[in-house]
């Protein structure tokens, strides 16, 4: 009798993969892949004719700013705010705008003596609320973004079904998964906040992941080994996924702030070199927040992913370990880095409450932060071998 | 209050507890009004001479926020290395391979630790610095804040429009006079759940304060207000569970212990320090510690994937599903027995200790007989599964052999399928065709020396090779029931059948509990910490030139606050509900 084909049953504690969900599981993540990179290259293309959008959006506003100037209004410029009319306050300076939002911070003085007659203001908020700048390209390539969502997060939850498992067992489905939150975090900060700036960034990380998930970790749908057979993985990696998706959008946002804040530089002072000369002109950066805003929305985000990764990796991983390996804490090369990226964003909050340690400085710990989970989930999983070797990979 | 910043000795508005902090350094900015240089350079005096001067000006640059930031990034840094060498806590043996295989860099590693990165001076040194930095720290806050919770709450600035968030309303002549329009201002900031103080004007019990106004109007007085002392709370509340965790971390490893032990179906073991194939110890362990409970293994099961997807295995196939130990125990030698299963993902929970399932394999039952026909060796050998097919390494030592000591090394397939050149691989994890392949040796085993040896590892250095499968007489293949006899007449060896055995852990640590319930607290008091808002609140009322009620009022944030402007809002929409306040076009 061949051993391969023994007629033994299934195990009875597990119902069989469904098949047929499972194929449909692998067509939809096919699918998504191509959408979200359909949408990728139209925010490509979007970022790179800003000057025409800007271009379009001056000729707009010139008519109405007109009017504007000639009613005298307060409050258009989003210089500093109109403080000093202590009896006239006027209701529209009430409105959000950028000035005065943290103490600690001058308003961005480059603002002031920019050259261009519209001032960035007009283009982008720094509350990042949306101020009427239209974007064809980019609103199509949201669009698209949402649909491939849900065309992933049908594959994503499929392959849950068609297992009976939470779909987060190797590093396929981590990727998948990771990129599915990534893109709905993005989806959903994009309802209140305009983050189309980001949206090359974050669709183009989205893409980076399921192409690496596809051709890196190909894997068939099946169940998993007994050690992942317990509730507390859809716990444990959901808030480590979660955790990752605010972080990478962070990453992005603070390699923005950095170049924004070389800009504001450039155009405060003479430009000196050919960098800041070609900074101080591009138009795309005109798009993006002020290094400030960047900031303060880089903090008020990582403080919240700070919040999943020490719940997720760090508490719930530490409880299932003790329930799994006798042990809650084993210096196991994983855990190292979980800590070691824990200690790094800890070390970014503190930064941010460091004298001098602000701006520049705890943008740099963030990235680095970022740069550590990548390590994490790249070098430590293919190769330090550890407990958590069950990525799924080829041996 | 005077300006200061271009006194010799400047006073911050409010002291500070720690030195490097931003976010005073934003509160004063946002009292004083304008730049306070003399703040910033506060800290960067020279020491004192003297040994209580220098050690004085230490303390306080331990405990700055910035050594702080150096300190957790140190540590983080310092932290890489056990992930990227082997480290003796997780695999003594890849530690002392690693040291072997590079003799020059090896001991140069491990002089300086980087095979026990956790415990090294130079690690342990960095956090213990860290949590002094953070205990000096916690300290001067925790009194900072319980001053600031039972003192009234900030004085009145000068110049409220100098604020970060500044409103102002006129009232309509019908309104409120001005002393009921503070009452009315403070009971709103109440209901917002501001702590409260109202301030007379000028004059009255000599406020300091209130030395007039720019407007020329005359100040009836102020109501000053603070809330979110929960946001400091929570603060201190995390770093000192950070502590807190620290601390039973240190005392659970102190009185844990960890021991291991192999048991084949139907062999039993019993809590006691000789039971134990591997034990270690904290340093605080004593024998007392140990429960007298007692596991048996009864049957072992393993489930494997046998899905079959168009009479074709699926890619999956014969991957491991669940394993379950059906057990007899006994909490002590008196309680009854009890049967139950260990998983792998549910410990058993026996006298405080728990039981793990983190391994098994298969055992075959072996008898090795010697050159005299008797039997030197005979039971169940454990294996070393070495794969998911479970292609298992098995090492017997008969030293009780004669005339010559017999050793064999190979493995043991579960399901041994011939290769087609002589060789043979395992297909599958379960019993479907057993066999064993062995080469044997005989000689000097070497366990008389009494130096302790790996039961898993033959040293065949100095041993004579019988069976191989390059050698003469060829290896050794057995199916159960078979036996084979040695070359030389010097014995034989019979496969009689093969056994499951299960590998337990069994770990005992007091501090878990401790651990989790601060791991807890630490993170209510981060989300407290982050999420709250610390706001204090201004609002002062005055007569203007035309008679009417003018109420001033603003804003201060510690921290970072977004919605500092939201709060400006909230204010001035409840103002306008209880006032009735005049547009501001009509205002001359
Ligand atoms: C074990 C080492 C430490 C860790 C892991 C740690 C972690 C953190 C984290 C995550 C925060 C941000 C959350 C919050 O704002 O409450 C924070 C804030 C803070 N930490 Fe620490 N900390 C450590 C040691 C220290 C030390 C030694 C000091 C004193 C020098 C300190 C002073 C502060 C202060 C003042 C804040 C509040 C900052 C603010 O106002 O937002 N910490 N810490």
């Amino acid at each position: 009798m061949s051993p391969l084909l023994s007629p033994a049953p299934t195990s009875a504690q597990l119902p069989p993969i469904n098949v047929e969900l499972a194929e449909y599981s692998e067509l939809f993540m096919l699918i998504s892949a191509s959408i979200y990179t359909l949408a990728f290259i139209l925010f490509t293309v979007d970022t790179a004719r800003s000057s025409a959008t800007i271009k379009r959006v001056e000729a707009e506003l010139s008519a109405e700013q007109q009017a504007e100037r000639s009613r005298q209004l307060v409050g258009a410029g989003g210089g500093a705010v109109d403080a000093e009319a202590p009896v006239a306050f006027a209701p529209s300076a009430l409105e959000p705008s950028i000035a005065s939002e943290d103490s600690e911070q001058a308003p961005v003085p480059s603002r002031l003596n920019r050259a261009p007659s519209l001032p960035d203001s007009e283009l982008v908020d720094d509350d990042l609320a949306y101020v009427g700048t239209r974007r064809p390209l980019a609103n199509v390539a949201v669009a698209l973004t949402a649909v491939a969502a849900a065309a992933h997060a049908f594959a994503v939850v499929s392959r849950g079904i068609a297992a009976s498992r939470w779909p987060m067992g190797n590093m396929f489905e981590f990727l998948t998964a990771a990129a599915l939150v990534v893109a709905v975090v993005y989806l959903a900060v994009l309802i209140r906040r305009d983050l189309r700036f980001l949206g090359i960034f974050v669709i183009g990380l989205v893409v980076t992941m399921m192409v690496a998930a596809t051709i890196g970790f190909p894997t068939p749908i099946g169940h998993v080994q007994p050690a992942l057979q317990s509730p507390w993985i859809a716990i444990h990696v959901t808030l480590a996924v979660l955790a990752m998706a605010l972080f990478t959008l962070t990453f992005a946002m603070n390699i923005l702030q950095l170049v924004q804040s070389r800009r504001e530089h450039a155009l405060a002072t003479a430009p000196k070199g050919g960098f800041e000369r070609g900074l101080a002109k591009a138009q795309f950066m005109r798009l993006v927040p002020s290094a400030f805003s960047l900031e303060s929305w880089v903090y008020r985000i990582n403080a919240v992913g700070f919040v999943f990764w020490t719940l997720g990796p760090l508490i719930t991983g530490a409880i299932w370990a003790n329930e799994s390996w006798g042990r809650y804490w084993g210096w196991d090369p994983k855990e190292v880095w979980t800590f070691v990226i824990w200690v790094v964003y800890a070390g970014y909050l503190h930064a941010r409450a460091t004298r001098g340690w602000t701006g520049n400085r705890a943008a740099w710990l963030s990235i680095i932060g970022f740069i550590c989970i990548i390590i994490n989930y790249t070098v430590v999983n293919i190769w330090f071998p550890g407990m958590h070797s069950y990525a799924g990979l080829p041996e | 209050m005077s300006r200061r910043n271009n006194d010799a000795a400047p006073v911050p508005v409010q002291p500070s507890a720690h030195r490097d902090n931003a976010r005073e350094d934003a509160l004063n900015e946002g009292m004083v009004s304008s730049g306070s240089a003399g703040i910033r350079k506060q800290d960067v005096t020279a020491p004192a001479l003297g040994l209580t001067g220098m050690l004085r000006w230490a303390w306080t640059q331990l405990t700055s926020m910035r050594t702080a930031l150096m300190l957790l990034l140190l540590l983080a840094v310092a932290a890489v290395p056990g992930s990227v060498f082997p480290q003796r806590v997780q695999d003594a043996f890849a530690v002392s391979t690693y040291i072997e295989e590079r003799p020059t860099l090896g001991p140069i590693l491990d002089f300086f630790q980087f095979f026990d990165v956790y415990s090294s001076v130079w690690f342990s040194a960095i956090y213990l610095l860290l949590f002094i930095s953070l205990i000096g720290c916690i300290i001067p806050r925790s009194r900072k804040h319980y001053q600031q919770i039972t003192s009234a709450p900030p004085r009145t600035p000068q110049r409220l429009e100098r604020l970060p968030e500044y409103g102002a309303l006129e009232l309509e002549a019908e309104g409120p006079d001005p002393a009921t329009a503070l009452a009315d201002a403070e009971k709103v900031l109440r209901r917002r759940r501001y702590r409260t103080e109202i301030r007379p004007g000028k004059g009255a019990n000599g406020d300091p304060e209130s030395s007039g106004d720019s407007s020329g109007g005359e100040r009836t007085g102020s109501v000053g207000a603070e809330k979110g002392y929960l946001k400091e709370i929570g603060n201190i509340l995390f770093h000192v569970s950070l502590v807190g965790v620290l601390v039973f971390v240190a005392a659970g490893e102190m009185f844990s212990y960890r021991g291991q032990k192999v048991l084949v179906e139907d062999e039993g073991f019993v809590n006691a320090l000789v039971a134990y194939d591997n034990f270690y110890p904290g340093t605080w362990f004593s024998e007392d510690d140990l429960e007298p409970f007692s596991v048996q293994l009864d049957s072992f099961e393993r489930a494997f994937d046998r899905q079959l997807i168009d009479g074709e295995p699926n890619p999956h196939y014969g991957q491991a599903l669940d394993f379950t130990a059906h057990v007899t125990v006994q909490e002590g030698p008196d309680a009854e027995l009890e049967q139950t299963e260990l998983k792998v993902n549910s410990p058993l929970n026996l006298g405080g200790a728990n039981v793990y399932l983190p391994g098994n394999g298969y055992a075959p039952v072996v008898t090795v007989r010697d050159g005299e026909g008797e039997v030197a060796f005979s039971g169940p050998v454990i294996t070393r599964p070495d794969d998911s097919v479970y292609t298992s390494m098995m090492v017997i030592k008969a030293p009780d052999a004669h005339p010559e000591q017999l050793g064999f090394v190979g493995l043991f397939l579960p399901t041994a399928h011939d290769t087609g050149d002589g060789m043979a691989v395992s297909v599958d994890p379960e019993l479907h065709n057993p066999e064993l392949h062995l080469n044997s040796y005989y000689g000097d085993l070497g366990l008389d020396d009494g130096i302790p040896q790996n039961v898993y590892v033959l040293d065949t250095d100095n041993l004579t090779e019988l069976n191989s499968r390059d050698s003469e007489h060829g290896g050794i293949v057995l199916a159960p029931g078979e036996t084979h006899e040695l070359p030389d007449g010097l014995g034989s060896i019979e496969f009689e059948g093969v056994q499951d055995y299960i590998a337990l852990d069994i770990t005992y640590n007091p501090g878990t509990t401790w651990i989790l319930v601060f791991a807890l607290t630490a993170t209510a008091g981060l989300m407290a910490s982050l999420f709250l808002r610390r706001r204090r609140a201004w609002v002062t009322v005055e007569q203007n030139e035309h008679g009417r009620t003018l109420v001033k009022y603003g804003l201060l944030a510690r921290g970072e606050d977004f919605r500092l402007r939201d709060e400006n809002i909230a204010l001035r929409t409840q103002f306008e509900k209880i006032w009735p306040v005049r547009p501001p076009e009509e205002n001359p």
